[in-house]
């Protein structure tokens, strides 16, 4: 056995990258450093904009950073992005595939493309098509597949030369449920097999569900990088939530802050007030009866898990932005979908 | 050399795969071509006077729809880019060991391969409606070589439109405005020497014109409609029109490999 078996072998290494666009007006990376060890998986978890694809980018060697530098295998991403390309696999957060062409067609020529002989890419394309599931769907043009079947056939492109490591943008960003637990099972065969993977997220539930390793990532740095235990300690465990009228949101927060002992968040617009609690069920009832008192009606109120803008607050002490760009970016995804 | 010619052929069966696969998209890509033979040929055919006895509209009408039809090769080339790229295939196209230009020769092949098809269909609606080439089969097939080479060189400045444009509609409507005047401020539908004289410069110079002329004598022609002025184009629209696809090529095949190894999809 050789040394580099051992577990402190980092695949995947980025330090102080700095990319900024229109001529320096947007920075979307600002000096962020990663690392990733070999046969692990690393969830990198931000909102939209913080960074996330801008980074897969960068290792995958499409575009290149004005500073920093990073490897991907030992090999340097930006003096030799031929050999990097060689060894990794990308699978990005829009399904790139033919629409036009069948799953079959798809994969036969993304196994022509990575240079196997013709017979040879015939059969990776069936062995591919095989393992996510996709024979029965294999002579259908693409356009006609699921949300989730498009990501599995995609995801399978990305698997031909069986990379050493993997790269996921996103991987069940705008599927339903169904389909993202089915992408859950298929990326998890593949770490199992001892993929190294680099994925990037909104959903903690997701990066809880699939990584080793978490770095959440904001303003084109990484704040926080733990495993998915550690940080949850960070966020703290449930949170209460209460939606009430505007005119009480005042007196809503002053007793949430009571009861939960921190800091609560106030979202104007959605009229909610919420805070972490470790009391479980007792502080939903102490927080009920304090409104009660105070002759509050909430228009909700309930016990909720951590989610992405729990950890944000807990680490950068605002919301992650996100909500604001999905209602940009959305519908124009569904729409184009809806055109076809 | 050798992977990246495979590579490009990959790409090209890719595109002939999508006909097959769409049947549509070449039905409607020869369906417009024919109709256009057909309105002409009938609604203009009867007042357009070609000046000598013997020779009706429609043998000099063919030559101008041919060129006018390869030289929008490049709206197919430029919005199946602009997919392309929309669609995040170009990224990972981009992410692949193969040659840096085997992607967009690739296309430029398909799309050029394409052409064979339409000429061929339009070439049998001509026949259809009275165009008989007299210049012999070898210099007719060296007609359409010569329109091929045209489509290709196109081709290519769809190439660079498809990657700087944001959207296929975008680059539908971009090439639509900088061709359509072209192939219309020529001799390829109607006598030059009826336009303003700055025109008829313009006319005489326009690549289409010299195309078209160049076919029409091919065909067996004499290159009527462009004949104003004893302007060198006029008199050599072949040498012309090389000159004109080997500069198109020079300049447009380093620019647009260029701008696809640049570029960041969107």
């Amino acid at each position: 056995m050789k040394f580099t078996t051992m577990s402190t072998v980092k695949s995947v290494i980025a330090e102080n990258l700095v990319k900024t666009y229109d001529k320096g007006k947007v920075t979307a990376l600002n000096g962020l450093s990663l690392d990733v060890e070999e046969g692990t998986v690393l969830g990198v978890l931000g909102p939209n904009g913080a960074g996330k694809t801008t980074t897969v980018r960068i290792l995958a060697t499409l575009l290149t950073p004005d500073s920093g530098h990073a490897t991907v295998a030992g090999i340097d991403v930006i003096k030799d992005p031929d050999k990097v390309r060689e060894v990794i696999g990308l699978s990005g957060q829009y399904a790139a595939v033919d629409e036009t062409l069948t799953g079959w067609d798809n994969l036969v020529m993304f196994s022509r493309l990575y240079h196997l002989s013709p017979s040879a890419a015939k059969k990776r394309a069936e062995e591919l098509l095989e393992q996510f599931s996709l024979t029965e769907a294999a002579r259908r043009p693409i356009r006609t597949y699921s949300g989730g079947m498009r990501r599995r056939l995609d995801l399978a492109a990305s698997l031909i030369v069986r990379p050493k490591i993997l790269f996921l943008d996103e991987p069940t960003t705008g599927l339903d449920p169904r389909g993202r637990q089915e992408m859950w099972g298929v990326i998890d065969g593949l770490v199992k097999d001892g993929t190294t993977l680099l994925l990037t997220t909104q959903y903690l539930e997701e990066a809880d569900q699939l990584a080793d390793d978490i770095a959440v990532i904001d303003h084109g740095t990484v704040i926080a990088r733990g495993t998915s235990d550690q940080l949850k300690r960070q966020v703290g465990g449930e949170r209460l939530e209460i939606i009430a009228e505007s005119q009480d949101l005042q007196k809503v927060t002053e007793i949430v802050e009571k009861v939960s002992g921190g800091k609560a968040a106030v979202d104007q617009g959605s009229r909610q007030v919420s805070a972490p609690v470790t009391t479980g069920s007792k502080a939903l009832i102490e927080a009920a009866r304090s409104l009660d008192d105070a002759g509050i009606h909430p228009l909700d109120i309930g016990l909720k898990r951590p989610s992405l803008d729990d950890v944000f607050i807990a680490l950068t002490g605002h919301v992650a932005e996100e909500k604001k760009e999905e209602e940009i970016v959305d519908p124009r995804a569904r729409r184009k979908k809806k055109k076809k | 050399m050798m992977t990246s010619i495979s590579d490009s052929l990959v790409i090209t069966k890719r595109q002939l795969l999508q006909l097959i696969r769409i049947p549509e998209v070449l039905i409607f890509s020869t369906i417009q071509p024919v109709m256009f033979v057909l309105l002409f040929r009938y609604v203009f055919g009867g007042s357009i006077s070609t000046g000598i006895p013997g020779v009706d509209y429609v043998q000099l009408l063919m030559p101008g729809i041919f060129v006018q039809t390869v030289a929008f090769t490049l709206a197919g080339t430029a919005v199946g880019l602009a997919e392309d790229m929309q669609k995040g295939l170009i990224d990972r196209f981009r992410s692949l060991p193969i040659s840096r230009s085997a992607v967009v020769f690739g296309r430029t092949l398909g799309d050029g391969a394409l052409n064979i098809v339409v000429l061929t269909v339009m070439g049998l609606a001509g026949y259809l409606v009275g165009w008989r080439p007299s210049s012999g089969f070898l210099n007719v097939l060296l007609g359409f070589g010569f329109l091929l080479l045209f489509g290709f060189s196109m081709a290519w400045v769809g190439v660079l439109i498809g990657l700087s444009v944001r959207s296929a509609r975008v680059a539908n409507a971009a090439v639509f405005i900088a061709v359509f005047p072209l192939t219309f401020l020529s001799n390829a539908f109607a006598p030059t020497t009826g336009m303003p004289k700055a025109l008829q410069y313009f006319a005489e110079w326009n690549p289409v014109s010299t195309m078209v002329a160049g076919c029409r004598e091919l065909f067996g022609l004499q290159n009527i409609f462009g004949v104003t002025a004893n302007s060198w184009p006029s008199q050599n629209p072949l040498q012309m029109s090389l000159i004109y696809m080997v500069i198109i090529m020079a300049i447009f095949i380093p620019l647009s490999v260029r701008k696809y190894i640049n570029t960041a999809s969107k």
